[in-house]
């Protein structure tokens, strides 16, 4: 009995999405969707979309439901109910059109943050459906623009930006000569073998952030840690491939990553505070390689700091004493349990934390993740008030004082930055890293 | 010719339903565990009894997951509803006695009044699920034909046992009805969204595995 | 210098008190070795900023603004990309090229080492220069170098079609090639990857994505006839030029040749396939289980596995035995001809066959300390920093180059007599 859709939700229109579309017939849409159920659809589908029993008890969970006044269309189940479930009873048997509303919902109206995970009694996984339905898209070339330009970039310099070889090489250097006005002996050491630490980042930081890797660089520094960058492809840990459903270029982009620290024969990786980038490193792209779990130690950069800390690899100058929250971002506590070690860290470099609600496990995702964020403009406006909920969430803490958040994730970033600036929230966002640079004693600690 | 009709249910079907519960749900089961096996093989690296179990336990805890303490109706009416829901058919001193009469086995029966008014929490239980679905605007929308289908094959046969009980008028026409819906609702379980109860362990303690033991949060 | 000409006496020769460049220099970066064992050079900062290569103790000549990635070529000569004035070279032996790039990455040395390839960019376009002589054709993109055994020939993927930032359908009709000093190929594609010349470097085989979600593999620009879900790296039969590489079909992996598929057998995992020498045998890494890591020989795989990973595959040259290093648990070992040999460490290196594949060395890390185990056997001198062991030509003695842990912080270089430790 699926409602005829409204048209204040018609589809927006976006060059990737409809470019396909003029390509694509029903009778390919119906031989991909055939062919990805028969191959890919296993028991995890199956059980998912017969076991719901449709009781809504997911719905709440959702900052899209929300946000958008309880509109029906925006729960967990009912994103279901608008793509796969129709693809399923019809045998694929769809229209363009429908896959054109089914790729803005999977794309654009999910984070895959998995909160509703914790919300339904059956736990059944919505962004595993979510995704299983952008798999689809992707065989049918049907993919949001941006995103899709960003997954080329992957495919064609193996990182999310199209930063060309020499560029990395470039920036990393430059980032050493600037850190180096600030403390003349350090390094950022380029393919060090046998260092015990690879540190990783995504595209953006040398594109955009490059400040980030020089703060690296000098907590590195300060803690004594023997580390090295690579000079080649594999330095980039992120993936937008995994959320575009080329599972296949996922995984290319995982092997490069892990095989650029198995030739540097580091022990580990330690990653910057990026949270899809752990999602695709820990238990995405590994899986899809044949690796149970990451086959060299990955560690994302808030244990990497909690690590230092427990273990006095650090000196603090003084204490962060501006008021601040956390933003516990989906794929680092939900995916990785690090809320408390983020709080152990906070705790010792700040004077005023001040806990959103709900937070931890709970916390409602930036609505940036997932790719939401990536599929850029023609989507940026529904994707803000698409999380109202947190714009109020976020207002809470700041009437409890706090001026600044934390959000130890890039995507979170770009979300949270977005959410700020359109709700008038004035407040300010940081990296951990930010605050433990700004702390920190910079000199050379003594082991 | 009703008697006839009693005999059919009371015997032959009887048997049928619970084959094809058993048999249907044991399929159901098995059939997927290959098809888990072939194609989300990767999964069986990741189950963890403890971690499976953890999870379970706070499902099946009343109130014991945060969603629940969300909607303490919903929790109080779904609970209640579930549990008459298992008690009544398996503790109704009616029941008992029948399989007494023809195995001669027997156990503990609830008393009438408390197994009357069982089942008349499963029936508003039903009623309550009615209502939500259609007041509750997201549940509405997710709410298809075979969603109420499924509460009516819950609440017949309950109605008319209890109809049959108290020997209201038309009493035997409601033994049959009673008869002919249990063993209806027992063979459509395995093949519905009633399956839920199949595939809850299955469901619930691979999220609870992967949360446990890979991600090391918690999913309650 | 042939191997057979370097200095096999048994014994320890001393050859740099590399501790004590610490205390000459603002900075020391990480030392390397010759292959021969006789030099040790690191860069070293001589004044601010102001950086030179330590040879030995003896420095360069010239000085530079930055150096690194100092490398020595298989005949011990040492290379390293310089810049001055963000002016970027090679250079070699303390000699830099004359022509001078906005930058330069990636060097390669030919097989016996007389020839260097490098990766450069001008003005945002890109080629490759070999013994400073680039390409006459230059791109807006070039990744991937790769150089043929001879030091002739180098090929990198470039793009071929302009296109726009987020024009993803051009994009999609394929805009890169292969450039074979400099020369495109005819056909474009929507990526190439893993180029890989013959070992007579005639031919050029590489990876490719043909559609969104098409892949083959392209030799001499032609494309197999058969295209699967994924492939990894093409590599040619030593002697008769067909080229096998892995490939995915209904999400497992299978060795192809020539475009059909040799190793019936499906594995979960298969990748960084090796010929023997001979071309009569193949190993590869595989996984034939999730999460279970081993080695297969002409598809079939050991019985012995590791949980977390295997890699540094290396075949013997008589191509009868095979190696490889694999984890279970974070802990690395070594694993030669399916067994295991006993000790677990922190990290563990490619293994190395000695010339008549009798013997196998390794060198090893447990607890900061670096060793070399020969056989299985661990020797008795543990180092601060180690090199991989080198066996002498006729298989009797083995080379160690190391910097001693103890006392004196010198760089060594040993030759052992094998009987003695094997
Ligand atoms: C222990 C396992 C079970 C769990 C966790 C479970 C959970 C649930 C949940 C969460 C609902 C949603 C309530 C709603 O509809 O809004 C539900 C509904 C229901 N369950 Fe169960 N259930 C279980 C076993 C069973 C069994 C054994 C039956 C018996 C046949 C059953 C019959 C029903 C019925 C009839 C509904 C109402 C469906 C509706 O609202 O349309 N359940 N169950
Ligand atoms: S955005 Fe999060 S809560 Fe909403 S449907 Fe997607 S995974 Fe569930
Ligand atoms: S809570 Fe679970 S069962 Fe209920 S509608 Fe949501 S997904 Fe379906």
């Amino acid at each position: 009995m699926t409602k005829s859709l409204p048209t204040d939700l018609a589809v927006i229109p976006d060059k990737g999405v409809d470019g396909a579309a003029a390509r694509l017939t029903p009778e390919r849409v119906a031989r991909v969707i055939q062919i990805l159920l028969a191959e890919e659809g296993g028991a995890r589908l199956k059980v998912y979309t017969e076991t719901c029993v449709h009781c809504g008890l997911c719905s709440e969970a959702c900052h899209f439901y929300l946000s958008n006044d309880k509109d029906p269309r925006f729960a967990p189940a009912a994103k279901v109910k608008q793509t796969l479930d129709p693809m399923i009873r019809k045998n694929g048997r769809v229209s363009v059109d429908f896959m054109k509303k089914a790729c803005e919902i999977a794309f654009t109206e999910c984070n895959l943050c998995r909160r509703c995970v914790m919300y339904c009694p059956f736990g059944i996984d919505i962004s595993y459906l979510m995704l299983f339905v952008r798999r689809i898209c992707h065989r049918l070339g049907m993919v949001p623009q941006y995103i899709q330009d960003t997954a080329h970039s992957h495919s064609a310099t193996l990182n999310q930006m199209w930063v060309k070889e020499d560029e990395w090489i470039d920036t990393l250097q430059w980032q050493e000569d600037e850190a180096r006005d600030e403390i003349p002996d350090l390094r950022i050491p380029l393919e060090k073998q046998g260092a015990d630490v690879m540190y990783s980042v995504i595209g953006p930081e040398p594109k955009f952030r490059a400040q980030l890797i020089y703060q690296a660089a000098v907590i590195m520094h300060a803690a004594g840690v023997d580390w090295t960058m690579p000079a080649t492809p594999g330095w980039d840990n992120s993936d937008m491939c995994m959320y575009t459903g080329d599972s296949e270029m996922m995984a290319r982009l995982k092997k490069v990553h892990f095989e650029t620290a198995m030739r540097l024969k580091t022990k580990r990786i330690v990653m910057g505070e990026c949270g899809h980038a752990f999602r695709s490193v820990y238990d995405v792209g590994n899986r899809h390689l044949g690796w149970k779990m990451p086959p060299l130690p990955m560690v994302h950069a808030i244990e990497f700091y909690y690590e230092l800390f427990r273990d006095g690899k650090l000196s603090l100058a003084k204490k962060y004493d501006v008021p601040l929250t956390l933003h516990d971002p989906c794929n680092v506590v939900r995916g990785r349990g690090l809320h408390e070690m983020a709080r152990f860290v906070i705790h010792k470099t700040c004077t005023t934390f001040i806990e959103m609600h709900p937070n931890r496990e709970h916390n409602y995702c930036c609505g940036a993740g997932g790719g939401v964020i990536n599929c850029g403009p023609p989507y940026a406006k529904k994707r803000v008030e698409g999380n109202r909920v947190k714009a109020d969430q976020l207002a809470a803490a700041k009437a409890k004082g706090a001026r600044v958040i934390i959000a130890p994730c890039h995507n979170c970033h770009g979300g949270l930055e977005d959410i700020v600036k359109y709700y008038e929230l004035d407040m300010e966002i940081k990296f951990l890293g930010d605050i433990i640079y700004e702390c920190i004693e910079k000199g050379e600690v003594d082991s | 010719m009703m008697h006839e009709l009693y005999g059919f249910l009371r015997g032959p079907m009887l048997w049928v339903a619970l084959l094809v519960f058993f048999g249907g749900s044991g399929y159901r089961v098995a059939a997927m565990w290959r098809l888990a096996r072939k194609k989300d093989a990767v999964i069986f690296n990741y189950s963890s009894g403890y971690y499976a179990l953890r999870s379970i336990f706070h499902w099946l805890l009343p109130f014991g997951s945060r969603n629940m303490r969300n909607h303490p109706v919903m929790t109080v009416v779904a609970f209640v509803f579930h549990i008459c829901l298992f008690l009544v058919p398996l503790f109704l001193s009616a029941h008992i006695i029948l399989i007494k009469e023809s195995w001669n086995v027997s156990w503990p029966w609830l008393p009438d009044h408390a197994a009357d008014a069982m089942t008349w929490m499963v029936v508003a239980g039903c009623g309550f699920f009615a209502a939500r679905r259609i007041i509750q605007p997201d549940v509405r929308y997710l709410t298809s034909t075979s969603d109420y289908l499924i509460l009516a094959a819950i609440a017949v046969p309950f109605v008319s046992g209890t109809w049959a009980f108290h020997q209201w008028p038309a009493f035997p026409a409601a033994t049959l009805v009673h008869m002919a819906s249990a063993e209806i609702l027992l063979m459509i379980i395995p093949f519905t969204r009633l399956s839920h109860m199949l595939f809850f362990p299955f469901t619930r303690g691979y999220m609870g595995s992967e949360f446990g033991a890979v991600r090391k949060a918690r999913d309650w | 210098m042939e191997h057979r000409q370097w200095d096999w006496d048994i014994g320890k020769k001393k050859i740099a008190d590399f501790h004590q460049w610490r205390d000459l220099y603002k900075q020391v970066q990480e030392p390397v070795v010759s292959p021969d064992g006789e030099t040790l050079a690191a860069v070293v900062e001589v004044e601010d900023m102001v950086f030179s290569v330590c040879e030995n103790g003896k420095l360069w000549e010239n000085t530079f603004d930055r150096i690194w990635y100092p490398r020595f070529g298989p005949n011990s000569r040492l290379a390293a990309l310089v810049s001055t004035e963000a002016a970027w070279t090679v250079a070699t032996a303390d000699c830099p090229w004359e022509a001078v790039f906005d930058f330069v990455w990636d060097p390669r040395f030919s097989a016996c080492g007389g020839h260097i390839s490098a990766a450069a960019q001008n003005e945002g376009q890109y080629n490759a220069v070999t013994d400073g002589v680039a390409w006459n054709a230059s791109y807006p993109s070039l990744s991937g170098l790769a150089m043929a055994n001879d030091g002739t020939k180098t090929a990198a993927v470039v793009q071929t079609v302009p296109f726009n930032s987020g024009d993803i359908f051009q994009f999609q009709e394929g805009c890169y090639s292969a450039a074979v000093n400099g020369k495109p190929w005819e056909h474009n594609f929507l990526n190439l990857w893993e180029l890989n010349f013959s070992p007579d470097g005639r031919s050029l085989a590489a990876e490719a994505r043909t559609t969104l979600y098409d892949y083959t593999i392209v030799v001499d620009g032609m494309p197999w006839p058969a295209s699967f879900e994924s492939v990894w790296k093409p590599v040619f039969h030593p002697a008769d030029g067909s080229v096998t590489a892995p490939v995915r079909k209904s999400g497992k992996w299978f060795l192809a040749k020539n475009g059909a598929i040799i190793w019936e057998k499906p594995f979960l995992q298969l990748w960084h396939h090796q010929y023997s020498r001979d071309g009569r045998c193949i190993a590869a890494i595989v996984a034939p289980a999730f999460g279970k890591w081993t080695v297969a020989v002409d598809s079939r795989p050991w019985s012995l596995h590791f949980s977390d990973l295997v890699t540094d595959l290396a075949i013997s040259p008589d191509g009868n035995r095979v190696a490889c290093v694999g984890c279970t648990d974070g802990r690395w070992a070594v694993a030669v001809d399916n067994r295991c040999w006993n000790d677990r460490f922190d990290m563990v290196w490619q293994p190395v066959f000695s010339p008549d594949s009798r013997h196998v060395a390794a060198k090893v890390e447990k607890q900061g300390r670096f060793f070399i185990l020969v056989n299985g056997r661990p020797l008795k001198q543990t180092f601060s920093e180690l090199w991989d062991p080198v066996f002498s030509p006729d298989s009797t003695r083995l080379m160690v180059r190391g910097i001693e842990d103890q006392n004196s912080g010198h760089y060594c270089r040993y030759v052992f007599q094998l009987s003695d430790l094997v």
